[in-house]
């Protein structure tokens, strides 16, 4: 087990599931030779990747290896000009109704949290469920305030996000894309732009979020995350999948001469 | 005692008040005006050039005016000096020209009540701490047609030749209709330049560009005379709605390329947010992007409408009669010829009104909507 890090949370700090976490058996995403570039430059080559319902799926990487790309495509905020990605058994193609149906069920939260600044905390939540659910603005305003007592800031309802600190507004990104439901929750390096007082915040509520069954990708450096709770670690260099594990034995027993050089530089 | 020239052991620094001639009046005056020598000078010159300029002003526009004679020679001859004071005479006289313009007087009161409804349609829009805004908003909705049928007449009323219409009442049918026809076209055409779609866009770019190469002068003379040519003949057009026409789109061309540099300045962030969440392209442009824009826009937006109720005016030129073509008119009026300068002063102070008001309120609304921040 990695036992210190060159930054990030080490995982004796981060709260660890108080239970086992277990897999799905049904599909959630499927890639199935998936190939993308940006005009001339191949961004990711051949990505074949299948998960489970209830899998948390870390990935990791060194910078420009195609990690956010890849989960980027899998609610269409990147295009794939080559092969096939099935989210829920919903084909993801240029159809417009299949691209929101898919959107509805998949959450983002970005590194640079994207709150909306003119809007409150309660309304950045209630806004999609009551615009694209059709909600009661009074129902919507109820449950959005359920997920934020569940990400712990339910007296931060009433502010505006820029008067929140860092971790507080990721809390509230996350609390935004549970308010839809989602089946599946895309986290996109979610701690790299926190303070490290900040990061642990965070962190805890996406281990709560594991524990209650969901179905995550993390593109993230937070290796004791990933241990806490990662039932996969996927290596990433250059737009290629290089190696996927176990996290005792991708940490401990890497395969691959990229993957130990890429282990060797963050952890020591 | 406490005093700043004494030195203290650390931690044990009292809090002391700072010097007097650094704080307050006395401060503010140390630090702007008398900062250097040059700055002293400079001061000194400032107030000798305001004491040499303001008072005779001030004696001239207000205290020696002459506000009661017949002609222009009686004005002058009640006062010391001919030409020593302003004769608003001749401006009270004509007021009620430079007000309705030739509206006939006994159907005045449509064009007073028309007023009190404007007032009553933009409170809703502007302030939105009012009670019951939401009916206020259906109203203003409803006022255009309202007015319109009030000042123009028919179905009912008698009916008012549009060339009667002059003046004040003049520049603000074409100053409020041009401002809130033109912003949500503006709106529109900023979008649809920025649309993946490309007819949509080349069409935008096109009318944008188009409106934009052609000064505003050239396009009243085309609504004036070339328009005729393009309708089947005997087909009458209104001028004044011809105008109307004009100036609202050359307006909505300048507003969105405003509102166009307001939607560059939204991270793209924000769209992906909003896409993320499902929301539909129109959802997201009004829930999300436009409300954050056309924040940002106010200062662009509020500039370019300022300058639309001041263009106004150039319809004197194909002979419509706003404020200054009437103030032009009554100058030829032999009994008081020579008082140009009391007609420019009275339209500029009409127009100065007009134009500080638009641009305090575009701080109270920047003020208010900054919403922490």
């Amino acid at each position: 087990m990695p036992t210190s890090m060159t930054d990030g949370v080490a995982e004796d700090e981060i709260r660890h599931p108080t239970k086992k976490l277990t897999v799905g058996e049904e599909v959630a995403i499927e890639m199935v030779a998936v190939h993308k570039w940006y005009g001339n430059f191949h961004v990711l080559k051949d990505i074949n990747l299948t998960v489970n319902t209830g899998e948390r799926i870390v990935i990791c990487g060194p910078s420009g290896s195609g990690k956010s790309t890849l989960i980027r495509c899998i609610n269409r905020l990147e295009e794939h000009q080559k092969g096939r990605i099935v989210v829920n058994h919903i084909e993801l193609s240029n159809d417009l109704k299949q691209i929101d149906a898919i959107r509805r069920e998949v959450g983002i939260v970005f590194q640079s949290f994207n709150l909306f600044p003119h809007l409150t905390v309660l309304e950045n939540c209630s806004l999609a469920p009551i615009w694209v659910r059709g909600m009661r603005k009074s129902e919507a305003e109820a449950a959005a305030m359920r997920y934020l007592e569940r990400v712990k800031i339910p007296e931060q309802a009433a502010k505006y996000p820029g008067q929140l600190s860092g971790g507080q507004q990721q809390r509230v990104a996350i609390a935004r894309s549970l308010c839809m439901n989602p089946k599946i929750m895309l986290f996109d390096e979610p701690t790299s732009a926190l303070d490290p007082e900040m990061i642990k915040e965070v962190l805890d509520v996406m281990v709560e979020l594991a524990e209650s069954g969901m179905t995550m990708l993390c593109v993230t450096h937070e290796m004791g995350f990933a241990t806490a709770v990662a039932n996969r670690v996927i290596f990433m260099d250059f737009g290629e999948i290089i190696e996927q594990n176990e996290p005792e034995a991708f940490f401990n027993n890497p395969q691959h001469d990229r993957t130990k050089l890429f282990l060797s530089q963050i952890l020591h | 005692m406490a005093d700043a020239a004494r030195t203290y052991e650390a931690g044990q620094h009292p809090e002391l008040p700072p010097p007097r001639t650094e704080v307050g009046v006395l401060g503010w005056i140390k630090h702007n005006l008398l900062s250097s020598p040059l700055n002293a000078v400079m001061t000194l010159l400032a107030i000798w050039f305001l004491w040499s300029i303001i008072p005779p002003l001030f004696e001239w526009i207000v205290l020696d005016a002459i506000w009661t004679a017949d002609s222009r020679q009686d004005c002058w001859d009640q006062m010391e000096v001919p030409e020593g004071a302003a004769c608003w005479a001749f401006i009270k006289g004509r007021f009620q020209l430079f007000v309705y313009g030739f509206y006939p007087h006994a159907l005045r009161w449509r064009v007073n009540l028309s007023f009190v409804l404007l007032i009553m349609a933009i409170v809703p829009v502007l302030y939105d701490q009012m009670p019951g805004r939401k009916y206020g908003l259906c109203y203003t909705v409803a006022f255009p047609f309202i007015t319109g049928w009030l000042l123009v007449g028919g179905f009912g009323l008698t009916s008012v030749d549009t060339d009667q219409f002059g003046g004040i009442l003049l520049t603000l049918i074409i100053g409020v209709t041009g401002i809130s026809f033109s912003l949500p076209i503006g709106v529109f055409l900023a979008l649809g330049r920025r649309s993946k779609m490309p007819v949509l866009r080349i069409l935008c770019v096109l009318f944008i560009e188009f409106i934009r190469g052609v000064p505003l002068i050239a396009l009243l003379f085309i609504a004036s005379s070339m328009l005729n040519f393009f309708l089947p003949p005997g087909t009458g057009f209104d001028l004044l709605l011809r105008v109307l026409i004009m100036v609202t789109l050359f307006s909505a061309a300048y507003i969105a390329e405003v509102v166009r540099g307001g939607l560059q300045a939204i991270p793209v962030g924000q769209h992906e947010a909003a896409d993320s969440l499902g929301l539909t392209y129109a959802k997201a442009q009004l829930l999300i992007i436009l409300p954050q824009a056309l924040k940002i826009s106010i200062p662009g937006i509020v500039n370019t409408f300022i300058g639309l109720f001041k263009d106004t005016t150039l319809v004197l030129i194909i002979g419509m009669l706003d404020p200054l073509g009437i103030g032009r008119a009554s100058l030829a009026d032999a009994a008081w010829a020579g008082l140009s300068r009391e007609v420019y002063l009275f339209v500029a102070l009409f127009f100065f009104i007009c134009c500080f008001s638009m641009s305090r309120y575009s701080l109270y609304l920047e003020k208010k909507l900054h919403t922490g921040h």
